[in-house]
């Protein structure tokens, strides 16, 4: 009887105190939940309602789908529409393609790796506005030091900057050297990954060191070429202080990107066009990244 | 592959990798050493005479003192914000990765987003303004926290999840409460990757010129990469000062990468795989 009534007491109280103390408690989200839902999330929902506004310092007034009709509408809106594919396309392509080649350099039996994975990693973590003006000086067209020193070598060099037709592409080259470090960084961490066997067991069938990469290292490093393609695309997508330190998008409009033009909107008080371009950015890198992170995916699983 | 043609590879391997990356910082010193005359004419070539001081102080006290206040804001604003970030981020990484609700579906999703999602600027000024945080320094340190946190949160949860529960019913067996249980017994596990966060986010922070431009204007509150801007059109002829500017806030990067070179990488790499 008495050990009965002991049990019980004993049964009954802990439980409703573990049910007040869970070690994982939910408030635990509350810090973080306000500061990301006030200043993240809100805005964004906002920017959808005032995106079909026409939106000044004073007053906001509803005009429906104008705004994006106009950035459908105006040249240089669709310019800088265009140009952020072109953008993204250029540097995730360009980084993937380097970063590749420089980490199965970096991986193989060369002198002072060390001393160059830090030299090419090094400029990820410089201000992009220095990295921008520097370029910026080095790239001009007679004085700058590239055009300076393909001059020694007999090239005349083009007008990086001041070329319309060039700028875009002389920015995303600097996005190039200043972001390859993280793609080689990434693929050096895939290719370490990959077990050695495989490369041993090539060797005794005799297998050059082109047909190692094309067959081991390229297929068994492909969940890093996945992060540096995705990364590298939603990056130059969203990209706006690069080019904005080099060449306010231009000549002209020739080199504006959506960011560029959020930010030009902005500055001439057009607040209702400027967050539908923020809508339009949002909705682009929706509709190419998402199909982009799903067929990398599922091809991955095919394998 | 042959003992020589490893050797010609390297060699060629350095000398392009000196070219390529090395050449432009050694334009930016070379050039913060010259005078104004010498840094016009943009080459690359040894500074006549060593006038790296007087732009030094020049920089420093151009426009009544800009460039400290800058490097000062720039300071509160990388330590409050990481702190916040690297407290906030671990307590949801931790509670994300032990508690399984049908929340966490959501929650996950929310984090994708933020990674993805470009900030709505202009209707977020509006909201900072609403609540008197634009323009303000403690508001630019919580937007850093809120555009940092998904990133933060997904190193922690990776990391929380090779950490035993066993710990954590241990130490509630034991009869510490809830908060002791993370703040006592678990965030002192998380060290490595609180570093690594440290460190990554530090970078971002301080690096940051387009939010500062946008939510934080006025000289007052001007951040490192800031004056850069500012000075970018004021300092049109005088290359030197507009190098030795670039050279001074390339140092604390530089010295992040001195210590932490193998954190940074680590951090870098696995946030990146697993988000």
């Amino acid at each position: 009887m008495a050990v009965m009534t002991e049990t019980g007491v004993a049964g009954a109280a802990p439980l409703p105190a573990m049910k007040r103390r869970s070690p994982y408690p939910g408030w635990f989200f509350l810090p973080a939940a306000i500061i990301y839902g006030i200043l993240f999330l809100l805005p964004t929902v906002a920017s959808l309602y005032f995106s079909l506004t026409r939106w000044n310092l004073f007053s906001s007034t509803f005009i429906g789908f104008d705004n994006f009709a106009q950035f459908l509408r105006e040249p240089f809106l669709i310019k800088g529409l265009i140009n952020t594919v072109i953008y993204a396309l250029v540097t995730s392509g360009l980084k993937v393609v380097l970063g590749l080649l420089l980490a199965v350099l970096l991986t193989s039996q060369i002198r002072a790796r060390g001393y160059l994975r830090s030299v090419v990693f090094f400029p990820v973590l410089v201000s992009t506005v220095g990295v921008g003006i520097t370029f910026t000086v080095l790239m001009h067209p007679t004085q700058g030091m590239i055009n300076e020193g393909l001059a020694l070598l007999g090239i005349k060099g083009p007008g990086w900057l001041v070329d319309p037709n060039l700028a875009l592409f002389s920015v995303a080259l600097v996005d190039v050297w200043k972001g390859v470090g993280l793609a080689t960084v990434i693929y050096i961490a895939g290719i370490v990954a990959i077990p050695k066997d495989y490369y041993e067991a090539a060797r005794i069938d005799g297998a050059t060191s082109f047909q190692n990469f094309l067959y081991i290292t390229l297929p068994l490093c492909r969940p890093a070429t996945v992060t540096v393609i995705i990364l590298s695309f939603i990056g130059g997508l969203r990209t706006f202080d690069l080019i904005w330190a080099m060449t306010r998008g231009g000549p002209g409009f020739a080199s504006d990107t959506v960011a560029s033009v959020i930010y030009k909107q902005y500055q001439a008080g057009f607040y209702g066009l400027s967050t539908a371009g923020n809508v339009v950015l949002f909705i682009l890198i929706a509709v190419l990244v998402v199909p982009l992170t799903m067929l990398l995916n599922r091809r991955e699983g095919h394998e | 592959m042959s003992y020589l043609r490893r050797y010609w590879l390297s060699v060629v391997a350095i000398l392009v990798s000196g070219v390529v990356f090395l050449l432009p910082f050694a334009f930016i010193v070379l050039t913060a050493f010259k005078d104004q005359k010498q840094s016009a004419l943009r080459d690359f070539s040894w500074p006549d005479g060593n006038y790296l001081w007087s732009n030094i102080v020049e920089v420093v006290t151009t426009r009544n003192w800009m460039l400290l206040t800058a490097f000062i804001n720039s300071t509160i604003l990388t330590v409050a914000s990481v702190t916040l970030l690297v407290i906030f981020a671990a307590m949801v990484g931790f509670v994300l990765q032990r508690r399984k609700t049908r929340f966490n579906g959501l929650i996950e999703f929310l984090i994708l987003a933020g990674l993805m999602i470009p900030p709505a600027v202009v209707p977020t000024i509006w909201l900072l303004q609403g609540i008197g945080l634009f323009g303000k320094l403690h508001g630019m340190v919580l937007i850093e926290v809120a555009y940092g946190l998904p990133f933060s949160i997904i190193l922690y949860r990776a990391f929380i999840a090779t950490i035993p529960r066993e710990l954590d019913e241990a130490a509630i067996i034991d009869g510490a409460r809830p908060f002791d249980v993370f703040f006592r017994v678990i965030l002192p596990l998380l060290w490595p990757v609180t570093v690594t966060n440290i460190v990554v986010q530090s970078v971002a922070v301080f690096n940051d010129f387009t939010n500062p431009l946008y939510y934080l204007p006025g000289n007052a509150n001007a951040t490192v990469q800031l004056t850069l801007y500012n000075f970018q059109s004021q300092f049109q002829t005088s290359y030197n000062l507009l190098f030795t500017n670039i050279a001074l806030i390339t140092i604390p990067p530089l010295l992040v990468f001195l210590f932490f070179n193998r954190q940074i990488v680590a951090g870098m790499t696995a946030g990146a795989v697993k988000g």
